[in-house]
């Protein structure tokens, strides 16, 4: 095998060549990182390193389960995901439906141009604006006062934290999610609309027979691709947004991850959190796939 | 008869179906709007005023000219263009010769290469030994630690590859038959057919680029080297900007405008991005082939 490398290399030098750099890269950055996590089973200390600390074993996880804040932290991002997906999830499939109707081009990129435009907003300006909104004096409030109700600071009332965040993802993300869906509408053979047209198919027989089962393919993969991320909450947007009266209900494992590891030093304890974190995603990303695989034949390996 | 009532029926639910789309994108853009008619507007009636705006309250460019005063914003705004610069020439040389690497099928490590590098959309170090290793290599405090670690997008990657196995062999060929080799290939065959697909790419890396401020926020230590998205955060998020205080406004005058500056700075940091996307959308399309994650 080796002599079979060597000989490819010399046939192709300068593919490999180029193949230099790029695999430096994924090996500097995403294999030795992958290699750091053995600090999640060390005593680790950044004057020792990973290969002068002391062995640990399984004793970060333990203590992660024995956390104060574990129930709250898997509660929290765990329900985060849940409603982000039983409301997220069908967003882009019904607005790229809902386009693929639509006759008028130039309404149509008009359109398309408003729902995308939210993606191209920074999160620290789409934190600025929610929390300029969800202010006493802000929009939200002023819209409150004037049905009756008494302003107040939304963001400091932990029963709103999740329907905020979850609203706001769906406006950021709703729109830029349908791409993919009209980019598959868009490859379902034309002669399939033709025929079903030339039976006499209505407009709803047509979404049902034709543009539904096109698309089934598409939304499996981004179903299992979505349930395989369930423990993945973004932190950037929860420690712009949250405060100690909301860590009820806002304090995510990757937030923790983030103040235990970057601001309190504690790199092992918050690597042992961060890897049982991408554990339980890595469980249901294959579970998934391999039920998809049962019943949709559609899988991603 | 028949067919007229279809017809009616027909055009009711395209109005209908137009409506709904009309209401969702009015929802999409409407906050940035609010934003955008905030910002010009004076700075006393802003703070009297509660609910919806659909106009500038007086309009008025007081806000501009109290934020551009503020040396932030333009420190900001060089160090993310110097980053962007450089950090997408970075990205783009160093996704295209992945790509090309990777849909090269006639290579003994095709699959073992693919395979290494869709690994890692799955499944990363994550954040606390990544950060390990930026500091292990000296980056922190440098601009490198926000240009080396995002190096390659491995989405971005893999629908540059997906866009390179699309084209027609033969191209490739006639090239090689006329003794070109592959960096010519790359060069003057591969790249100038691919270019919708590269530009969306560099917006991509453009709007990353410009966002981000996580990674600013743990690695530089020196205020002179933040980027603009840090500056925001410090004057929308925490509440700490003084750019006003040194002007020499009393208390509650200094509470309005403080209001007015966040509202300008939003936009100043807003703006550039969302001049440039709608030019690339009819290209969106190629940049999501999902199909090709598939191993």
């Amino acid at each position: 095998m080796l002599k079979k490398i060597a000989q490819d290399i010399k046939k192709y030098k300068s593919v490999y060549l180029m193949a230099v750099p790029v695999l430096l890269f994924y090996i500097i950055f995403c294999y030795v990182p992958m290699a750091g996590l053995v600090m999640a089973f060390q005593d680790f200390r950044p004057t020792q390193g990973i290969f002068g600390s002391s062995f640990l074993g399984i004793r970060h996880f333990t203590d992660f389960f024995k956390d104060m804040n574990f129930t709250r932290l898997m509660r929290n991002t765990f329900l985060l995901n849940v409603y982000d997906i039983i409301v997220g999830f069908p967003m882009p499939i019904i607005l790229a439906l809902l386009l693929n109707e639509l006759r008028g081009k130039f309404f149509k990129g008009g359109v398309q141009t408003a729902i995308y435009m939210p993606n191209f907003i920074s999160m620290v300006v789409l934190c600025g604006m929610i929390l300029d909104f969800c202010a006493t004096e802000g929009v939200i409030g002023g819209i409150m006062a004037s049905f009756g109700a008494e302003p107040r600071n939304l963001l400091q009332d932990p029963a709103l934290f999740k329907p905020i965040f979850v609203v706001t993802n769906i406006w950021q993300y709703a729109g830029w999610n349908s791409i993919i869906y009209i980019a598959a509408i868009s490859g379902i053979n034309t002669e399939l609309y033709d025929a079903a047209y030339a039976d006499g198919c209505g407009r709803w027989k047509r979404l049902w027979h034709v543009t539904l089962p096109g698309l089934f393919p598409t939304i499996v993969i981004m179903f299992i691709l979505r349930i395989g991320n369930i423990m993945t909450v973004g932190f950037e947007k929860v420690i712009l947004l949250y405060n100690p009266l909301t860590y009820e209900t806002a304090d995510v494992i990757s937030s923790y991850v983030y103040r235990r590891g970057i601001y309190e030093g504690n790199y092992g304890y918050a690597t042992a959190v961060g890897l049982f974190n991408s554990l339980i995603n890595f469980v249901f990303l294959w579970g998934t796939n391999r039920l998809s695989r049962k019943l949709t034949d559609q899988s991603l390996w | 008869m028949e067919l007229y009532h279809k017809n009616i029926r027909y055009r009711l639910e395209n109005l209908a179906v137009g409506f709904v789309l009309f209401l969702f994108a009015v929802l999409c853009v409407y906050p940035v709007l609010y934003v955008l008619f905030a910002s010009f507007s004076d700075p006393m009636k802003l703070a009297q005023h509660t609910g919806l705006l659909w106009k500038p309250l007086e309009f008025t460019l007081e806000g501009y000219k109290v934020a551009a005063s503020y040396q932030g914003i333009w420190k900001g705004y060089g160090n993310t263009i110097l980053i962007v610069v450089s950090g997408v020439t970075v990205n783009m040389c160093l996704t295209v010769l992945a790509a090309y690497v990777l849909s090269k099928k006639e290579l003994y490590l095709h699959r073992a290469m693919n395979l290494f590098v869709i690994f890692t959309m799955y499944f990363s170090g994550g954040l606390i030994p990544t950060y390990m290793v930026v500091k292990g290599l000296h980056l922190v405090n440098s601009m490198l630690a926000l240009i080396l670690p995002v190096a390659i997008n491995t989405w971005n990657l893999i629908i540059l590859r997906t866009s390179m196995e699309e084209m027609p062999k033969s191209l490739t060929e006639a090239a090689k038959i006329d003794g070109a080799g592959d960096w010519t290939i790359l060069l003057k065959v591969v790249i100038p057919l691919i270019k919708p697909t590269l530009a969306v790419l560099v917006l991509y890396y453009v709007v990353q680029h410009w966002n981000s401020w996580f990674n600013a926020m743990i690695y530089l230590q020196s205020r002179e080297k933040y980027p603009l998205q840090l500056f925001l955060r410090e004057i929308l998020v925490s509440g700490t900007s003084n750019s006003a205080a040194s002007q020499g406004f009393d208390m509650t005058e200094l509470d309005q405008y403080k209001q007015l500056v966040k509202y300008c700075t939003t936009i100043l940091a807003t703006a550039p991005i969302l001049c440039i996307y709608p030019f690339l959308q009819k290209y969106f399309v190629k940049g999501v082939l999902i199909g090709s994650v598939k191993e």
